[in-house]
């Protein structure tokens, strides 16, 4: 059995032209999370408790795209969702269209416990919170004005990108409000918000666990469940590697990422780094997406295929790394 | 090689003198619905449609727990859930928590189509559904007497469980699920045509006496419902079990990443994966063979192929 491990990420799809000052606060905030994981792992807490731990903190951080920060809707409000799964057991939350909880992660986390469902969303979701006495905010504590800001300009770019299966022509014509010819989830890179968080861990007695939380896409419609809180696709924890996706939330699904890379290192005997490189490469199409994970045996890995993700990991052993891009 | 087409009417603990009036019209309409599915591969309709075609039928039965005839949440409401998947392309939609839409399956397929997205839920999915014209009915439409029965004996034999906001339950304890008959009647169907493309369709109610807001495995990609180039997969039984072992997914992973036929892909699932008592699946593969495998008691279930087999069963 290899030591604990942990990964983090901040979304992948980065913006090549993110101020310097930008992509200065975003790796201090990895740096202090994982900080936060590394304590909570030498005092011996268990790999679940650890994520929602970790992610809590992402969450509460308006830099990255959950909880406080999350990305805003057509209609301008934020629905968040999250999931958790304890590879320990094979147990597993998840939350969508959370409107006003404070740490989305932390009731997926009840409805894994306290429920007897694994997934509960909108308004029942949201009744399932008041009722287990969760730490809940008006709907406008979670808007940042960067985030109207981006809402506008997403609906600017909408006009030509409505649907972003249609190859995009006449792009040039906006390129006032786009300047970066890269494309993440239909919309212009610049006016992306793709920072969902995630962690990833194995503890010292080699359980696994991860967590993911979003506010999804921004200018979605209201109603649009993403790949977060899809068990499989998101997010995905075993005996053998717990595992965080983000990116294209369709091309997740589509390619049931998480548990590809559980399933590649289970029926096909792959190690955890060739697992993340396999998945990457084969079961993307053409989607953009990045992925963190952890093996059973104190192993860290990342992959993605878009220009950069925020991302953070470290091991027992000593091994600390705060990154952005390749 | 050459076409096949499987269906489901729900797994779990049917019980073995399950009485004539609710066994029957249950069989009747697996057969109906089979026969519909095989004239439309007959006419080369797309796997795609067929799945969605056959689908509708069994939403409209009252005797399956999907569209008309829905089980109720602890509030007595409906919120109806359904997936379809393309095998060729894995393009793939998802929609949960409708309580107007009269085929959810074709709305998820609209999703599939018409949006940018995957899945919509809630009433996001219901304002699409507006906005697509889909047909809608009022909620009466789809609950039964029967389920409003279901209801009742539910949160009698559940009360510990219903109420347990408002009781103190021990740490670590979480409260059982509604079991048993509650489960039963999701519905499914899996179909390949003669050139081996795939897709699959699921629609449920959910459980009986399930809170308001719960998704269960049906519209999750890869849980309840999977389809890609070498086989497609509809699962049924208790949900949450069925998202954590992703057992959709697993069928078709077993066979892409460890080489095995659609048979011993769906039994390895069936029998090593998904805890005891809890699902069943029907798969095709691209190759025409079909599989119906349950650890549960029963399953409704229907299947036939090109070269005249067909099999209609409950135990």
């Amino acid at each position: 059995m290899g030591g604990w491990a942990i990964a983090v990420h901040g979304g992948a799809g980065v913006d090549p032209n993110l101020p310097a000052e930008r992509q200065e606060q975003a790796k201090q905030l990895l740096t202090r999370c994982l900080n936060i994981g590394i304590s909570a792992l030498r005092s011996s807490l268990p790999a679940i408790d650890v994520v929602e731990l970790v992610v809590r903190e992402l969450e509460t951080d308006p830099l990255f795209n959950s909880g406080r920060g999350s990305a805003l809707t057509a209609n301008g409000t934020v629905e968040m969702e999250a999931s958790i799964m304890d590879g320990d057991g094979r147990r597993c939350g998840a939350v969508s269209g959370i409107s006003t909880v404070k740490n989305p992660i932390s009731l997926a986390r009840l409805v894994m416990d306290k429920s007897p469902h694994s997934y509960l969303a909108f308004s029942g979701a949201e009744e399932f919170a008041k009722e287990q006495g969760v730490e809940m905010m008006d709907n406008e504590y979670f808007i940042t004005e960067d985030n109207v800001g981006m809402l506008k300009l997403a609906k600017e770019a909408n006009t030509i990108l409505f649907d972003y299966r249609i190859p995009i022509t006449g792009l040039e014509s906006c390129a006032a409000s786009v300047e970066s010819p890269i494309h993440m989830n239909g919309l212009p890179i610049s006016v992306y918000a793709p920072e969902t968080v995630g962690c990833v861990v194995v503890d010292g007695q080699g359980r696994c666990a991860a967590a993911t939380s979003t506010g999804g896409l921004m200018n979605k419609m209201s109603g649009r469940i993403g790949d977060s809180p899809l068990i499989g696709a998101g997010t995905y924890a075993g005996e053998l590697c717990g595992v965080s996706c983000t990116g294209e939330g369709e091309a997740i699904i589509r390619g049931t990422l998480a548990r590809d890379v559980a399933a590649v290192m289970e029926y096909k005997e792959l190690g955890l780094q060739d697992a993340v490189d396999y998945v990457i490469k084969k079961r993307l199409d053409k989607g953009f997406a990045g992925l963190i994970a952890v093996s059973n045996k104190g192993e860290v890995a990342y992959g993605f295929n878009c220009n950069g993700m925020f991302r953070g990991c470290a091991t027992e052993d000593g091994f600390l790394e705060v990154g952005i891009w390749e | 090689m050459g076409w096949a087409i499987a269906l489901h009417g729900g797994a779990g603990d049917i019980p073995k003198d399950l009485p004539p009036e609710l066994r029957e019209p249950r069989e009747a309409c697996l057969r109906y619905c089979l026969q519909m599915g095989v004239d439309a591969l007959k006419a080369q309709k797309s796997p795609l449609d067929v799945v969605e075609l056959v689908v509708r039928e069994l939403e409209n039965n009252p005797y399956f727990n999907a569209g008309r005839g829905s089980v109720l949440t602890s509030n007595g409401t409906v919120e109806m859930e359904a997936c379809i998947m393309d095998g060729n392309t894995k393009n793939c939609g998802a929609v949960s928590g409708l309580t107007t839409v009269v085929n959810a399956i074709s709305l998820a397929r609209l999703v599939m189509e018409k949006t940018p997205h995957i899945y919509l839920a809630f009433e996001g999915a219901e304002a699409f559904a507006r906005e697509q014209g889909v047909e809608t009915m009022d909620s009466n439409h789809f609950i039964t007497p029967r389920n409003i029965e279901r209801l009742k004996q539910a949160k009698e034999a559940n009360r510990v469980q219903v109420d347990y906001n408002t009781r103190p339950i021990p740490k670590d304890d979480k409260p059982p699920a509604p079991s048993g008959d509650s489960e039963l009647g999701t519905v499914g169907c899996v179909a390949v045509d003669s050139f081996g493309h795939l897709a699959t369709a699921t629609s449920t109610g959910g459980l009986v006496n399930k809170m308001v807001g719960r998704i269960g495995d049906t519209p999750i990609v890869g849980a309840g419902t999977y389809a890609n180039k070498l086989c497609a997969v509809s699962a049924t039984g208790q949900g949450d079990a069925i998202i954590c072992a992703t057992v959709a997914r697993d069928v078709a992973a077993l066979m892409e990443y460890k080489g095995l036929s659609l048979k011993e892909a769906a039994d390895y699932v069936i029998e090593e994966s998904a805890p005891k008592g809890t699902t069943g699946l029907i798969a095709v593969s691209a190759t025409g063979e079909i599989t119906m495998p349950f650890n549960t008691t029963g399953m409704f279930r229907a299947c036939a192929t090109e070269d005249g087999h067909t099999e209609l069963a409950i135990w």
